[in-house]
């Protein structure tokens, strides 16, 4: 029942006890804050830096050559683009260097819209992510999946985005981490830190267990056969909303695969899908020009040309240079319930 | 009494005569000294570099290699840097964040001249880089000698890292408590932000790292003069308002660089702080082979005064001198040699050591193999 703030303090809390991490760190992470989102609130090794994200990765860099297991954060992933050489270089290390030198580094950040955030707190970052070759890059869109993919980023030997959607933030799982107490209640006096002063308080750690979502593996959420909409972060949630009415409301089941990592993405539980209803909608929230969606789209027409019954679609964030304030401008130029519904709507009556 | 290695008064030569054949003990730049053997060492070492340098610039004009980036000018920094690190793996020793001029400190280190013109050379064979990057590109795990990129200055937004593990490693075993994190960069590249972060990042109260940040100052950011785009002071002067202890030397002369590098590295081992040296050196053959790599008979050579010197004061004498340029230039030629018959990369090392092996990736448990699903 945790929010996805709640398993990632949890996930990090099994990384400093189990896995070796040795640092997490970033701008507010370390106390009093324990990050804007409170996602690191009462971590051993939870420390403020300077102001700097170029010195957040090159620190991360840095301790992982030294032999540590850094995890850090760039506070929104608005913020990233000063630093986008430094990923660049950290995705590089390892070819660059013939296999001499690992880079064990994860980095997480909130990204997309949807907490009213104007231009500078509702960017999306997969898309520039995914062009960082050397990187993995994964965006869970329930708790479950956070716990599971931090656990697995942080064991992985290589640099890890760990993209949260800041909308989703603090969206509560129907189901539990291994370990966390049955009462959200009781998970929120255990770990929450109080309001006000802080300085005498401690967590009271559940002793959750090992949980691990694999890189590379997407989950079909739902099944049908009347169309395969592929989404993550986000909109994910929407996209299984809209399937469902489409359900009750028009008895048109589809396929919904919550890829989860966006690289390496799991093509296997694409191909299978689109194979069988030969009908794809994309969903995300990046804007739509190079955005990654039509990587996918790209190997759907190469590789299913012939298994597609109709066009492949498309739902991306408009490209514009932000999202406005007013609620109006982002409600029109990021993919919304209804438009997703009106899309799939649209994908499953659409004449073969 | 003259100095040692000054001219004495004419009335003194046959006195001169005598001091001259018997080797002096100390060389002296004012009222620095090193052992004469030290200066020995050095000078060797330095040769040494210049040699394998000259060889590289031929290679990039012969068609035996493409780009060359080097140091030579640099050999009385780097010589003089490479002889004092603590070599070794791990946060006991020295942690180096070089830049692409410094050959000499890797020479002086031990590595053998034919792994920098394996690079060169673009070989399978090349331990640095499988073929894939610049010469001077260094990568070196068991010397703690971190990847070098042609990225300027993301070093010094790495070198914090290092030291933090080390100054951590320092506190919980007080044996190894010495190593620290050497960072080079060029004067023109302290313009970019990462040179201010790792002041910054160095000097957080409590937690003060030992970080030896080294920039060379050539005066050059490739043709652009420093000071038409940057006020003219020192660059050691930026690390006043940190608290950062600083000194400025004449990086062209090995007796005072030596002594230099000697107190900020003894001052970075036993306090665990910060220093931030700025030496001046030449750059004698321009930027790189994009601009000819030709000699620039402008800037001072560090080799050939010191070179001066030591024979001027009986330390050696040009039939020696001979003789060791003489070696160190086969050492070069055979290295070339070699490299040029060594494999080269091939179509299907494309991929390799993109990723490290993983047990929590289903898709690329190994290695990077191409795109999900095309394997």
């Amino acid at each position: 029942m945790a929010t996805i703030a709640q398993a990632i303090r949890m996930a990090l809390h099994y990384g400093e006890k189990h896995l070796g991490v040795t640092d997490v760190f970033g701008e507010d992470v370390g106390p009093p804050l324990g990050g804007v989102f409170t996602a690191t609130q009462g971590l051993k090794t939870a420390w403020n830096t300077p102001l700097d994200e170029r010195g957040i990765i090159g620190t991360a860099m840095g301790i992982a050559y030294a032999g540590g297991r850094p995890v850090c954060e760039i506070q929104f992933c608005d913020y990233a683009f000063n630093v986008i050489d430094m990923l660049k270089v950290a995705g590089n290390q390892r070819w660059a260097s013939g296999g001499e030198f690992d880079m064990p580094i994860v980095v997480m950040t909130p990204t997309g819209a949807g907490i009213r955030g104007s231009l500078y707190h509702s960017h999306c970052f997969e898309s520039w992510a995914s062009r960082l070759p050397g990187w993995k890059v994964v965006m869970p869109s329930n708790a479950l999946d956070a716990y599971g993919l931090m656990l697995a980023a942080i064991q992985d030997p290589n640099p890890v985005f760990v993209l949260l959607p800041k909308a989703l933030l603090r969206a509560r799982d129907t189901r539990l981490i291994p370990g966390e107490p049955a009462d959200p209640e009781e998970l929120s006096r255990m770990i929450d830190a109080p309001v006000g002063d802080r300085t005498d308080w401690e967590p009271q750690w559940p002793e959750v267990g090992e949980h691990i979502v694999h890189i590379g593996t997407a989950e079909l959420v739902r099944e049908g056969n009347d169309g395969t909409i592929i989404s993550y972060g986000r909109p994910l949630p929407l996209c299984v909303q809209a399937a469902d009415e489409l359900a009750r409301d028009h008895n048109h089941s589809f396929d919904v695969i919550d890829l989860r990592s966006i690289f390496p993405y799991d093509w296997n539980t694409i191909t299978r899908s689109v194979a069988k209803t030969g009908r794809v909608l994309i969903v995300n929230e990046d804007t739509e020009v190079t955005n990654y969606a039509e990587h996918l789209l790209r190997r759907v027409v190469d590789e299913h040309f012939y298994d597609l019954t109709v066009r492949p679609r498309t739902l991306m964030g408009k490209h514009v240079p932000g999202i406005g304030m007013h609620q109006n401008y982002e409600r029109n130029s990021v993919p919304q319930l209804g438009d997703i519904r009106a899309a799939l709507r649209e994908l499953a009556t659409d004449a073969a | 009494m003259p100095e040692l290695n000054e001219d004495p008064p004419d009335e003194a030569r046959a006195a001169r005569r005598l001091v001259h054949t018997i080797a002096p003990a100390v060389i002296r730049s004012g009222r620095e000294v090193i052992s004469a053997e030290l200066a020995l060492t050095v000078f060797r070492q330095m040769i040494r570099t210049r040699a394998l340098e000259e060889r590289s610039i031929k290679m990039s004009k012969s068609g035996e290699a493409y780009f060359w980036i080097g140091g030579p000018g640099e050999e009385a920094f780097n010589v003089c840097l490479g002889l004092q690190v603590n070599k070794g793996f791990g946060p006991a020793h020295d942690f180096l964040h070089l830049h692409y001029r410094n050959s000499g400190v890797m020479v002086a280190m031990g590595m053998p001249m034919i792994d920098h013109v394996r690079q060169l050379a673009m070989r399978w064979t090349d331990p640095h880089s499988k073929g894939r990057n610049f010469v001077g590109h260094y990568a070196v795990k068991a010397w703690n000698v971190v990847p070098v990129s042609s990225v300027i200055e993301v070093q010094f937004a790495m070198a914090p890292g290092t030291a933090l593990v080390q100054r951590r490693h320092g506190l919980r075993n007080p044996h190894e408590a010495e190593g620290i994190t050497v960072v080079v960069g060029g004067e023109a590249g302290t313009a970019e932000g990462d040179f201010e972060s790792c002041l910054n990042w160095s000097t957080r109260p409590g937690a003060e790292l030992p970080v030896l940040m080294l920039v060379t100052n050539n005066r050059f950011g490739i043709s652009t003069d420093l000071h038409s785009v940057s006020v003219d002071q020192r660059v050691a002067d930026r690390a006043a308002p940190y608290g950062i202890r600083a000194e400025t030397v004449d990086g062209n002369d090995p007796v005072l660089v030596w002594n230099a590098l000697d107190r900020a590295m003894r001052y970075c081992r036993r306090e665990r702080k910060p220093f931030l040296l700025e030496a001046h050196v030449s750059r004698m053959h321009g930027h790189s082979s994009s601009s000819g790599a030709q000699r620039n008979w402008a800037e001072a050579d560090p080799l050939a005064a010191f070179e001066q010197k030591l024979i001027d004061c009986g330390a050696t004498d040009t039939a020696t001198v001979k003789l060791m340029r003489e070696d160190a230039k086969r050492e070069a030629d055979d290295a070339v040699v070699q490299a040029m018959s060594e494999p080269e990369p091939a179509r299907e090392d494309v991929p390799a050591f993109t990723y490290a092996r993983s047990s929590v990736d289903a898709v690329y448990p190994e290695d990077y193999t191409g795109l999900p699903g095309m394997q």
